[in-house]
């Protein structure tokens, strides 16, 4: 189940490889640019601090005050704590800016055939430059040319290469009309030619939005992350409460605690762990993504996609299989499964929709009828059309036929009309107008409607066989699924075009908690709108013009990138490889942006608590020698204790980089399990691990004689 | 320790925990605007104080409006206040002849009292006349009880409501809960006192001459009315300068238990109106158990410490715990069992001298009050004030289950962030500030009673019971000089409406949100994990603000008095 | 805003007439009809002169009469009224010592006391409560412990004999409430007033 894995496992090591790396130590120090910081308000503070301390060094310096090493080294660290931050920011950015430029390398400078006909039929056009086109232009694009910008078909149909967005070399047809007809600026058309109609203009083409985003060049704080931090702000002015009364304490106490001391104290209680990785955690979140090849258009989606509440599934490629399969023949009284089996196969030798072909191969596997070849027969097919809706083989005066079974009824009847409602259901027809057989087909008929299978009639010479029972298959491993994002809180809702008997059967196979049956545009709107009125957030997918307001409508709405361009514009995510059960990994991916975000801040807020012991100990131990009781640490000097603690502070930014790039592993184990385990690692782990972490590095630094 | 100390507690834990139902079910009633069954007499009253002041009780109030209202008539109640104790030497019901209260000392009260703060530079019995002592005292120790319950409704109602604009009316709450809850309570508790030997009357000081010939001017006074509110409305302030160590003021065992009980009372019981209006009582017994839990730890603790005494005492061949400034009929363990309640209520009545605890005994009523009083906490403010940390906990904690975090349906983003943030940012911006004032001032130093840490604990406890509005004091700083009766009058001010402003701001907030329902992917707000994680959010980050404060007080002290070290 | 200026004020002048007025002086009628002798501070009368109240206590300096506990309160200083100086049992001026775990002048008080009592009786270990200030200075009660350690000096002073004295505190120890309210403690007050009777008899 490998489609079921949450990420692609990119290891660490990946992460951080030099190509990365060695840049992003250069924009660390270009970050220090005030202007640039104040956007994170906690490093600003932490720069701000040591800008100052510095000052106070340096007049140290030359009036020759004391302990100058000591504060020299409390110095640095702030410094590298600021660095740090910025270096975290950098990677992150650093990965998105590796996969903008080799976006960038489809942008190439191209010319387009702007046509100059105003008839359909008229193919004059010239050559401008790529960058010129307007919106509304319409371009000719023909086999091994770029499509020049974002357009929609207005004509033709070609076979395109979308390697360049979605990493897939299969090419994929666009065509005019339909729910196929976006084309994306820097792809290539590799046959045929198309008629576009341009819908971007240069630099607002999907790609170029691709870029920024993955560059994060346009990255606005996301609400969830503003309201983080106003917290961290505002424990920040708690601190610093907290530390600037010192001074006044130790005065009434009869002592003195210097500056760059009272500044270390500060920067370690304030919540600089988080403070330093709350942009990476932002920037890795929308980059994990686009490894998934889906595109947020906002890190708000991401966001909304952690919350969604209900999930709207097409039923039709995302909870089944694309296409219905054949399972069984069942014949009426006086024909047996053989012959029934044989005429199905007859009547579908030619037929080459998936459905067809399914029946081929069940008759192949179950009842040994090997393939006949249509011109040996000298058979004649006769197509499936929307008037007679069934389609069959005419050979040797035997005519075999398969279809709808209303259609296959009248078709037997001899052309009789029955008042037929729709095209699954039978029901409506008169029984006494029916002949026994005609009664037995219709209720096997009935019988594997309401199993959520669809009935195909068979009918050789006018007489009726049986009905093939075609079935949707339930994609593996789905039902678990369902279940899983169950225990996430997320109800699932299937949407489908079916009635309501086979679509209830087919939620019950699937294991989704609802359904809307005969769903039309109209109505999934509705529901959405519904479930909003609930105060739930809504997710769903979709790719046609006719998605375009629900998927508007959503809280988080992934559009196909198959899908037309009304689609993509109205969603809030595009899904490059245009898979809609990808929305389940949406969904694990904006959840697990969040948690990163609270583990690592309680972990930061949980580290304070060793701090404490570290540092309080060592400021006050001049005048009050009882303190040395609280140095539970049993820290070597107060100098040590402060320059161990300061250490631990900046070093912990660093070694909580790739947890903040990879994100904190999210499992469907319910709100309440997973918040006990993640309090237990980042709560209790935070408030232990700097006790050792400290007692480490003050181990160190007393064998190196640092103070 | 002793066993029989241990099930005085458990007795006394046992009765809130019973009271908590009946009294939730029935104060949801009143705030609900349902019949009671004091309608038939109250109604009447209720109506025609509406009818009289204009006040269309269908009529809800914005949270802005309701915060103004409420504002308003606390400016108009300060004047008031102020205007009687400047004025009482020339007004009735003197018969003591108090001469007019200080300026300085008036502003200190008359905001003292509005804040439910009751803090006491003056001492009763010495200063205020009965006039002052019941039309003003008594009044505001009611009317600011009810105001606090009334916010606290406000805030419920926030969280309860769904897409809506008000929440509630102002002037219906506070009369309702003043008419219907307080004052019937206070009736039947007042004969109460006045049967266990409460003073309650009018008449003059009394003069006895002692068996040994002295003379000894009693104080008495309209006492019990005024303890049974100051008690059940968690206000604190004393008839008499010692409060409730005064034997008027709490003559027996009996009436100690019960005044423990009525501190309380209220208090827990909002935590049930709070579920009942939220729709899941367990969320109210959720909070409970949150401040249930560090209520008996900060008991064990202050308990344990006085009862093994002082190192200093215990040297002498003492033994028996440290009975200095405790009453005898109290003891240790009820002494320091009221000292945990009134601290963790924002009561800030005393039945023994905080001064005189042991370090760690007297830490416990600080950190308490340092927590911002959410242990049961004052009537409303304490609810209004655990669910600001709440709000805090769950924006953390709640990010770790992956979703937007909300509480009882109601998304917690950035506005709800931010109010509870400003509320929480004053009260240590005030304690620790004003503090850091006082012990470099040397006039200020001047009032301390004690050297060494334990003076700069003095201050310290001041200052944060004036900011969280107790009253309590380390009673050995004379608060009654001109630089504390300011500072502390800021403190209880700000305290007090910097807290209030934006807890309603939030209420607003809360009620225009839709409220979502609950599923599998909700953190769950009312299991032991809930609680364990609001236990750890209030400890640490309330924990790390005054930590260093602490450890320069109480702490070193303790490590002091254990090396024998006086000061 | 302006609207809600009337509310204000008339609920303010509402509320106060009810609770600042009627409430104090009805629970006082009240109480003075139903349980005057409490509702009048519990006093107690002596051949018609009221020798002090049940519930406050007294100070005793006397070697014939039991000692209450150290009390801390003051009392204008005669010589100079704008200070203060220690006035035991002033029952105008309630407070405690407010002396913390860690000062000097209490562990010395405390000391002086502790050694005066030690000459006094040898015999038993000193009370705590009999060199410890009470929280309001007007404590009516010692413990029994405390009650006991002054018999030898009381039946010496009043020539009784000690079995005679402990007899009487033993009769007025109180015991705990339901056996689990309060502490056992004496009325100082009562005791002596019994001290008092039976010296007559």
């Amino acid at each position: 189940m490998e489609t079921l894995k949450l990420q692609k496992r990119v290891p660490v090591s990946a992460m951080l490889d030099s190509k990365i790396v060695i840049p992003a130590i250069g924009s660390a120090f270009k970050k220090l640019d005030p202007r640039l910081m104040i956007k994170n308000p906690v490093m600003f503070v932490v720069e701000v601090v040591a800008a100052l301390t510095t000052v106070i060094f340096i007049k140290n310096v030359i009036t020759g005050g004391s302990d100058l090493g000591f504060a020299f080294q409390i110095i640095l660290w702030l410094w590298f704590t600021v660095l740090f931050a910025n270096f975290a920011e950098a990677v992150a950015e650093g990965r998105g800016k590796a996969q903008a430029e080799s976006l960038k390398k489809t942008r190439t400078e191209s010319q387009a055939k702007l046509l100059t006909g105003s008839d359909s039929g008229d193919k004059s056009y010239r050559m401008v430059s790529g960058t010129s086109l307007k919106v509304g232009d319409v371009v000719l694009v023909e086999a091994g040319d770029n499509i020049p910008s974002d357009g929609e078909v207005i004509e033709g149909v070609a076979s395109v290469n979308e390697a360049a967005i979605t990493g897939e070399s299969a090419p994929v047809i666009r065509e005019s009309g339909g729910d196929r007809s976006a084309v994306t600026g820097g792809t290539q058309v590799l046959s045929d030619w198309i008629r576009v109609r341009i819908t971007a203009a240069q630099g607002s083409t999907f790609i170029d939005r691709m870029i920024k985003l993955v560059e994060g060049a346009e990255r606005q704080k996301t609400p969830n992350e503003i309201a983080l931090n106003i917290l961290l702000v505002g424990l920040t002015i708690i601190f610093v409460f907290a530390t600037v009364t010192i001074p006044s304490y130790a005065a009434y106490a009869g002592g003195s605690i210097s500056v760059v001391v009272l500044v270390a104290l500060f920067v370690t209680l304030i919540p600089t762990t988080i403070g330093a990785l709350l942009s990476a955690i932002g920037i890795a979140g929308m980059d994990r993504l686009v490894r998934f090849n889906v595109l947020a258009m906002s890190g708000r989606a991401v966001e909304a996609a952690g919350d969604v509440d209900t999930l709207l599934l097409d039923k039709t490629g995302t909870i089944t299989l694309g296409n219905r399969q054949a399972t069984a023949f069942r014949p009426v009284r006086g024909v047996t499964e053989q012959e029934l089996a044989d005429a199905a196969q007859l009547a579908s030798l030619a037929d080459e929709t998936p459905e067809g072909r399914s029946i081929v191969v069940l008759a192949k596997e179950k009842y040994g009828i090997r393939g006949r070849d249509m011109a040996e027969l000298s058979a004649t097919f006769v197509p499936f059309t929307a008037q007679t809706r069934m389609s069959g083989v005419d050979a040797g005066g035997s005519s075999v036929r398969k279809g709808a079974v209303d259609s296959i009824l009248a078709y037997v009847n001899g052309g009789a009309s029955f008042a037929v409602a729709s095209g699954n259901t039978v029901r409506a027809m008169q029984p006494a107008a029916m002949s026994d057989t005609a009664r037995e087909i219709q209720a096997i008929s009935d019988e594997i409607a309401k199993g959520g299978g669809t009935p195909l009639a068979v009918a050789r010479d006018g007489k009726l066989l049986g009905v093939i029972h075609l079935k949707d298959i339930v994609k593996g491993g789905i039902r678990e699924r369902f279940a899983e994002l169950r225990r996430m809180g997320i109800r699932t809702i299937m949407i489908t075009g079916d009635n309501p008997m086979t679509a209830a059967a087919i939620a019950a196979e699937a294991g989704v908690d609802d359904f809307l049956a005969q769903a039309t545009p109209e109505d999934k709107l509705q529901l959405i709108r519904d479930e909003q009125a609930k105060g739930k957030l809504v997710a769903m997918c979709g790719d046609g013009t006719n998605d375009a307001p629900a998927l508007a409508q959503a809280d988080v709405g992934v559009a196909m990138n198959t899908g037309t361009q009304a689609a993509r514009e109205a969603g809030n995510m595009v899904d490059l490889d245009s898979n809609p059960t990808k929305l389940i990994e949406v969904v694990e991916i904006g959840k697990q942006l969040l948690m990163t975000r609270g583990a690592l801040t309680t972990f930061s807020i949980a580290n304070d608590v060793a701090k404490y012991f570290a540092i309080i100990p060592a400021i006050f131990l001049a005048f009050y020698p009882q303190l040395e009781a609280l140095n539970v640490m049993k820290l070597a000097s107060p100098q040590s204790a402060i320059l161990s603690a300061i250490i631990f502070n900046a070093i912990i930014i660093i070694a909580l980089i790739p947890l903040a790039l990879k994100g904190v592993a999210y499992r469907p184990i319910g709100a309440g399990a997973l918040l006990g385990r993640n309090l237990l690692i980042y709560g209790l782990g935070g408030i232990i691990v700097p006790f050792i972490g400290i007692k480490a590095i003050d181990l160190v630094v007393t064998a190196l004689h640092l103070v | 320790m002793t066993m029989i100390g241990w099930i005085q507690i458990a007795l006394y834990c046992a009765v809130v925990l019973a009271l908590v139902k009946p009294l939730g079910g029935y104060m949801t009633s009143v705030f609900n605007g349902e019949r009671t069954f004091l309608s038939p007499i109250l109604r009447p009253v209720e109506a025609g104080l509406y009818w009289i002041g204009g006040v269309d009780e269908k009529r809800e109030q914005h949270w802005l409006t309701y915060t103004v209202a409420m504002l308003l008539f606390h400016v108009v109640g300060f004047l008031g206040l102020y205007a009687i104790m400047r004025l009482q030497a020339v007004l009735p019901f003197n018969p003591a002849g108090q001469s007019a209260v200080a300026e300085d000392l008036s502003f200190n009260t008359a905001i003292s009292f509005i804040t439910n703060t009751n803090w006491q530079n003056y001492g009763g019995e010495s200063t205020m006349s009965y006039l002052t002592q019941m039309l003003g005292l008594t009044v505001h120790n009611f009317l600011s009880a009810a105001a606090g319950i009334a916010l606290a409704v406000a805030l419920i109602r926030g969280f309860a409501r769904s897409s809506m604009r008000t929440i509630g009316n102002f002037w219906v709450d506070i009369t309702r809960c003043t008419l219907y809850v307080l004052l019937p309570i206070c009736i039947v508790y007042t004969l109460f006192l006045v049967w266990q030997g409460m003073p309650q009357t009018l008449g003059a000081y009394v003069d006895a001459t002692t068996l040994e010939g002295a003379k000894q001017t009693i104080a008495v006074g309209p006492v019990a009315s005024q303890v049974a509110i100051k008690m059940l409305g968690t206000n604190g302030g004393g008839f008499f300068n010692a409060n409730a160590a005064h034997p008027f003021e709490n003559p027996t065992a009996l009436s100690n238990f019960i005044q423990m009980i009525s501190i309380f009372a209220l208090g827990a019981a909002m935590t049930n109106v709070f579920g009942r209006m939220v729709g899941n009582p367990r969320q109210g017994w959720a909070i409970l158990a949150v401040m249930g839990v560090l209520f008996i730890v900060g008991v064990a603790i202050t308990y344990g410490a006085e009862a093994s005494g002082t190192t200093g005492l215990n040297a002498l061949g003492l033994t028996g715990g440290n009975m200095e400034g405790k009453e005898l009929r109290f003891g240790i363990v009820a002494s320091s069992l009221f000292a945990v309640i009134t601290t963790a209520a924002s009561c800030g009545a005393v039945n023994a001298m905080h001064d005189s605890f042991t370090a760690i005994g007297g830490m416990i009523p600080l950190i308490n009050m340092q927590l911002g009083e959410i242990i049961v906490g004052g009537v409303g403010a304490g609810l209004y004030g655990m669910l600001l940390f709440v709000v805090l906990a769950i924006f953390v904690a709640g990010l770790m289950v992956g979703r937007t975090p909300e509480y009882v349906g109601k998304k917690i983003e950035a506005r709800e962030v931010k109010m509870a943030m400003l509320a929480i940012l004053v009260l240590p911006l005030m304690y620790l500030g004003w503090t850091a004032v006082a012990v470099v001032l040397p006039s200020a130093v001047a009032s301390m009673a004690n050297a060494g840490p334990h003076g700069f604990t003095e201050v310290l406890y001041a200052f944060t019971s004036a900011t969280g509005n107790n009253g309590s004091a380390f009673g050995g700083l004379t608060g009654n000089t001109f630089f504390y009766n300011l500072t502390l009058a800021s403190s209880m001010f700000v305290g007090r409406f910097f807290m209030i402003v934006p807890a309603m701001a939030l209420a607003g907030s809360l009620a225009a949100k839709k409220s979502i329902p609950a599923s599998a992917g909700t953190l769950p707000t009312t299991g032991g994990l809930f609680v364990g994680l609001v236990i750890g959010v209030i400890l640490i980050i309330g924990g790390l603000t005054f930590f260093p404060a602490l450890a320069l007080g109480p702490i070193v002290e303790h490590l002091a008095m254990t090396a024998s070290t006086l000061f | 805003m302006l609207r809600e200026i009337r509310p204000a004020i008339v609920l303010l002048l509402g509320l106060t007439a009810i609770t600042g007025f009627g409430y104090p002086l009805a629970m006082t009628g009240v109480a003075e009809a139903i349980m005057p002798n409490q509702a009048q501070g519990s006093l107690i009368e002596r051949d018609g002169k009221v020798v002090g109240s049940s519930l406050i206590g007294q100070e005793f300096k006397g070697e014939e009469y039991f000692h209450g506990r150290p009390s801390a309160t003051l009392g204008p200083d005669p010589q100079d009224s704008t200070k203060t100086v220690p006035q035991p049992y002033n029952a105008i001026n309630s407070m405690g010592s407010n002396l913390g775990p860690t000062s000097k002048a209490l562990i010395d008080r405390v000391k002086e006391d502790v050694e005066k009592l030690k000459a006094e009786n040898p015999s038993m270990p000193v009370p705590i409560d009999l060199v410890t200030t009470s929280g309001s200075g007007l404590d009516p009660n010692i413990s029994p412990e405390g009650a006991l350690f002054q018999v030898p000096r009381i039946a010496k002073a009043r020539k009784l004999p000690e079995d005679r004295v402990r007899q009487l505190v033993t009769d007025k120890v109180e015991g705990r409430l339901g056996g689990l309210l309060g502490e056992p403690r004496v009325n100082v007050l009562a005791l002596n007033l019994a001290l008092d009777a039976a010296a007559l008899k």
